[in-house]
């Protein structure tokens, strides 16, 4: 498998999102909008990326019994790192994001790539693997965000693109859940 | 009258899985069956209720006399961890029925964000029910508060897998098959839960 072909089967082959179905809380709840969607994405990615080097630089170090809660320490340390850069870069999409961000920690998609492809395969080739299943993440959900803001309030990456209101519920959690939905239709649909 | 009020907001309005999607990946996961949903549901709401008794003492009597704040998601992810281990020790030794029911979800609740979601939520915002000013919950309301949304999270889970138990049986286009088609059915069970809004301010 090329280098490239690692980052790139994140994006579709293997879509976190619509394909593995993984990660879905932060999906659902963070995606009110493309920028927070988008928000959402790349700081998972943060964690992704330097989890998976982390844990492929040290898994020959770990005893397979205590594998998974040193995998957990891993990624929370990570993630404190990541609530301090924020607070101190980007506060307003901090507390935009709010619980879902600690929440990072228990994000299927962190603990699945340490367990499933860092603690094999080395430093580089992880860290590879972490820039193509964020971006395969951070795309779905900006997608999802987009068409939520579109349709729920008729803008565009915070432009309001025409006066008036847009159908509110899509912006609300049965939007959500619907959107998503959808959407996965359209992608089992497009990948035939 | 505010234990009340404080169950009504989290099982009905607030709803931790439809209307704050936490626990969405067991939702979507074990929901197959009314009874391995009730199950989980079971484990979730023991651990749970135990979880936010401890990491609401490691907050107040540890992380806050110290001055460590910071080390929230750290402490409180390893607690839940711990503590979900020990559950499932104890568990064993003392109910071995119970265990041979709850124990296949034991493992998975680490790692389910409802519970790390409400550990830290009620040590991290003020809440005020009915007109009340808003205040941060003290040890008996943080655990109230963790059973009810627990119990809130059993009803969505146990509606939702009598859902699918039906639509298992019905003839679902192709595409739709499997999870977008209980996604969308969330969906109309969430605006079901909209309902809701507005009974508890």
């Amino acid at each position: 498998m090329g280098k490239l072909s690692l980052i790139t089967k994140g994006i579709i082959k293997e879509n976190p999102t619509f394909v593995l179905v993984l990660g879905m809380c932060p999906t659902l709840g963070t995606t009110t909008s493309a920028i927070n969607g988008m928000g959402m994405g790349l700081a998972t990615t943060f964690v992704l990326i330097l989890s998976n080097m982390v844990i492929s630089a040290i898994a020959p170090l770990i005893p397979s019994k205590v594998k998974i809660p040193s995998y957990i320490v891993v990624i929370a340390a990570l993630v404190t790192v990541l609530q301090f850069l924020m607070q101190a870069y980007v506060p307003a999409l901090y507390a935009t994001l709010g619980l879902f961000i600690p929440l990072i920690v228990v994000n299927c998609i962190v603990l699945g790539r340490a367990e499933a492809f860092a603690c094999k395969n080395s430093v580089v080739d992880s860290a590879l693997d972490g820039i193509g299943i964020g971006l395969g993440f951070t795309c779905s959900l900006t997608v999802i965000g987009f068409v939520r803001e579109l349709l729920g309030g008729l803008s565009v990456f915070g432009t309001k693109l025409v006066e008036g209101d847009g159908m509110l519920a899509f912006v609300l959690a049965p939007g959500a859940f619907l959107v998503l939905g959808y959407l996965m239709v359209l992608f089992n649909k497009a990948k035939k | 009258m505010e234990y009340i009020l404080i169950i009504i907001s989290a099982v009905f309005v607030n709803n931790i899985l439809l209307a704050q999607f936490l626990g969405v990946c067991p939702f979507l996961g074990v929901s197959n069956k009314v009874s391995t949903a009730v199950g989980m549901s079971g484990a979730v709401c023991f651990v749970m209720a135990v979880a936010t008794l401890v990491t609401y003492l490691v907050q107040y009597y540890l992380l806050v006399p110290l001055g460590i704040e910071f080390m929230q998601t750290i402490a409180f992810i390893l607690v839940i961890a711990a503590l979900v281990q020990m559950v499932e020790i104890i568990l064993k030794k003392i109910s071995p029925a119970l265990y041979q029911a709850l124990g296949i979800f034991l493992p998975l609740i680490t790692t389910n964000c409802a519970v790390l979601g409400v550990a830290i939520l009620v040590v991290s915002k003020p809440f005020g029910f009915g007109g009340a000013e808003p205040d941060m919950f003290n040890l008996a309301e943080s655990v109230v508060y963790a059973i009810a949304s627990a119990l809130g999270f059993g009803l969505a889970m146990t509606l939702f897998a009598g859902m699918r138990e039906q639509l298992e049986l019905s003839n679902v286009p192709k595409a739709f098959k499997g999870v977008p088609i209980a996604l969308i059915t969330a969906g109309i069970l969430a605006m079901a839960f909209m309902g809701f809004s507005g009974i508890v301010k």
